[in-house]
């Protein structure tokens, strides 16, 4: 449950988004998302007014990453059929042939970037492919369409460390040199500070401390933890 | 017997690709099918009868497949009923439909020319049947080919496999879905049509087991064909209800007696869902003795070289091994 919360997300910000299991973090972003509806209040992005309106029509300034790679990406179908569908964010409807020689060359380019050697598996079937690979191809879905607005949901609970931090400094990597508008949950609180530029602290609904700049870099792990104490 | 078989699988293909789209591209068992095929032949031969020809006949009872696949679709996701319900409320509904479209149980064509009877008439009656059906099937897979190499096409296969992320990727999935019921359905009263012209009549009851024939007609060809390429799992499609033809065939040439084909068709669906996991157990197996096999040479081989070079300590090694 959130109550009364007004956020800004500024065009270029990193939010790092933490608190407390069922301190409204992941309804945050599900309310954003459009996957929870809002009894109260108003929703805009870009520019747009979207409080009532679907998670298909919100994905036009939008791209998620979800905490579970199984969801982020459609298994039965090819890397390449997974990067055409998140390519666009509309023109679901149409009826022009996916499939071009060039696209495939730009998709492999693409994926080369991921240092994960699926620029050679381009008509594997994405449910092959581990976890850790999955995550990172869902990464690269997220930003192809270039979002106004990323959402980051535990995308890196799911793995192992090693693959964590793998993972992780590639979206560091790509949201930098994309500069994307980014909003990341994470549990790991070493991540909010070491990552992005702003905080984001939630507890009860509400949003208990929201530190930017060079206020958010003096910010230590033990100022954080005795703010969760509290 | 084989060539009945062949003329009357093409006949039925349509509605094993209409299943098939449904139950594999949308992972929806979709009821629907035993009220849409009656209506395809019902349509049919009311528009025949009416005076219309059988091309159009035919087009108007594939029309009417549509429709009922949209209201199905329309119950699933705007009044977000579970899929079998759904399907269920349509198909019961459609009963009626079918009684007040044929005003009786039993409509039979009369002097009305079918679609076989575009054929040349020197072909016989299975040449004909297997000339529509070919020029039938042909078409809707071909239509259905090229659907599948489109954007749509691969939104469909999309929301069908993980509609979360078809969502967040901008997909309206209950759009989707209803198109894929639309066209699924379309397809199953197109073979409703050829059935109803093929028989020389349309029957109230002709729908009953049409799921059942659908779903092993697709395990059936799944079996024999398999592979990712769309033209591929349409062709296994095809295959499939030629297989299930002729094992019907089969069964009424050794003397069963017509109303336990029903019961027949159940059991052979049991057969082909169980098939799939006899063989998977039995191939687990097969790799698991393959592979002890294979740690088992290993071994052998680490013995000679060990025993090789120090030949006093392979006592540990010899006591494991059965030799």
């Amino acid at each position: 449950m959130l109550k009364n919360v007004s956020l800004t997300i500024e065009p270029g910000d990193f939010i790092s988004v933490i608190g407390n299991n069922g301190a409204g973090k992941s309804t945050l972003l599900n309310t954003i998302a459009g996957t929870l509806p809002v009894d109260a209040g108003e929703l805009t992005l870009a520019g747009h007014r979207v409080t009532k309106k679907s998670v298909a029509y919100r994905a036009q300034w939008l791209s998620r990453v979800f905490q579970d790679p199984k969801l982020g990406t459609a298994g039965e179908l090819s890397v390449a059929e997974n990067l055409t569908l998140a390519s666009q964010h509309t023109g679901s409807m149409s009826l022009g042939l996916y499939r071009h020689a060039q696209q495939e060359a730009s998709y492999r380019q693409l994926l080369a970037t991921l240092h994960m050697g699926l620029e050679d598996r381009l008509s594997t079937q994405v449910k092959y492919l581990s976890g850790g690979q999955r995550q990172a191809l869902s990464l690269l879905m997220a930003t192809l369409s270039q979002p106004d607005l990323l959402l980051l949901d535990e995308h890196t609970a799911a793995l192992d460390p090693q693959t964590s931090a793998q993972v992780m400094a590639l979206t560091q990597e790509i949201v930098t040199t994309h500069r994307l508008t980014t909003m990341m949950i994470t549990h790991k609180m070493s991540d909010a500070l070491k990552y992005g530029n702003r905080l984001v602290m939630v507890q009860d609904g509400q949003i208990k401390l929201d530190v930017r700049g060079a206020e958010k870099d003096q910010l230590e792990q033990n100022q954080l933890m005795k703010l969760f104490a509290e | 017997m084989l060539i009945t078989s062949i003329g009357q699988g093409l006949l039925w293909a349509p509605l094993v690709i209409g299943v098939f789209i449904t139950f594999r591209i949308l992972d929806i068992p979709d009821l629907t099918t035993e009220g849409s095929f009656p209506l395809g032949a019902a349509v049919t031969v009311h528009a025949m009868i009416q005076g219309q020809s059988a091309l159009t006949a035919t087009i108007a009872g594939f029309i009417a497949g549509c429709l009922a696949g949209w209201v199905t679709g329309m119950l699933d996701t705007k009044l977000h009923m579970p899929s079998l319900l759904a399907g269920i409320l349509t198909m019961t509904g459609l009963y009626s439909v079918n009684m007040h479209i044929m005003g009786k149980s039993n409509v039979p064509l009369l002097s009305q020319k079918v679609l076989m009877d575009r054929l040349p008439m020197s072909w016989t009656l299975d040449g004909q049947t297997i000339g529509i059906g070919l020029i039938v099937t042909g078409v809707v897979m071909a239509l259905l080919i090229w659907l599948f190499k489109t954007r749509l096409g691969l939104s469909l296969m999309a929301t069908g496999n993980n509609s979360a992320m078809s969502s967040a990727n901008g997909i309206h999935t209950d759009r989707m879905v209803i198109i894929g019921y639309m066209i699924s359905n379309g397809c199953i009263a197109l073979s409703g049509a050829l059935i109803a012209q093929s028989n020389g009549y349309a029957d109230i009851g002709m729908g009953i087991g049409t799921i059942v024939i659908g779903l092993a007609s697709v395990l059936v060809g799944e079996i024999f064909l398999r592979g990712r390429q769309i033209w591929l799992r349409l062709s296994a499609m095809v295959l499939g209800a030629i297989i299930y033809r002729y094992l019907l065939t089969v069964a009424m040439g050794l003397g069963f007696p017509v109303d336990d084909l029903k019961i027949l068709s159940a059991g052979i669906l049991v057969v082909v869902i169980c098939l799939p996991l006899i063989r998977n157990k039995y191939r687990t197996r097969q790799q698991l003795k393959r592979y002890l096999k294979q740690i088992g040479v290993e071994q052998n081989e680490n013995q000679s070289i060990s025993s090789l070079k120090r030949p006093a300590s392979t006592e540990g090694l010899l006591s494991r091994d059965p030799k």
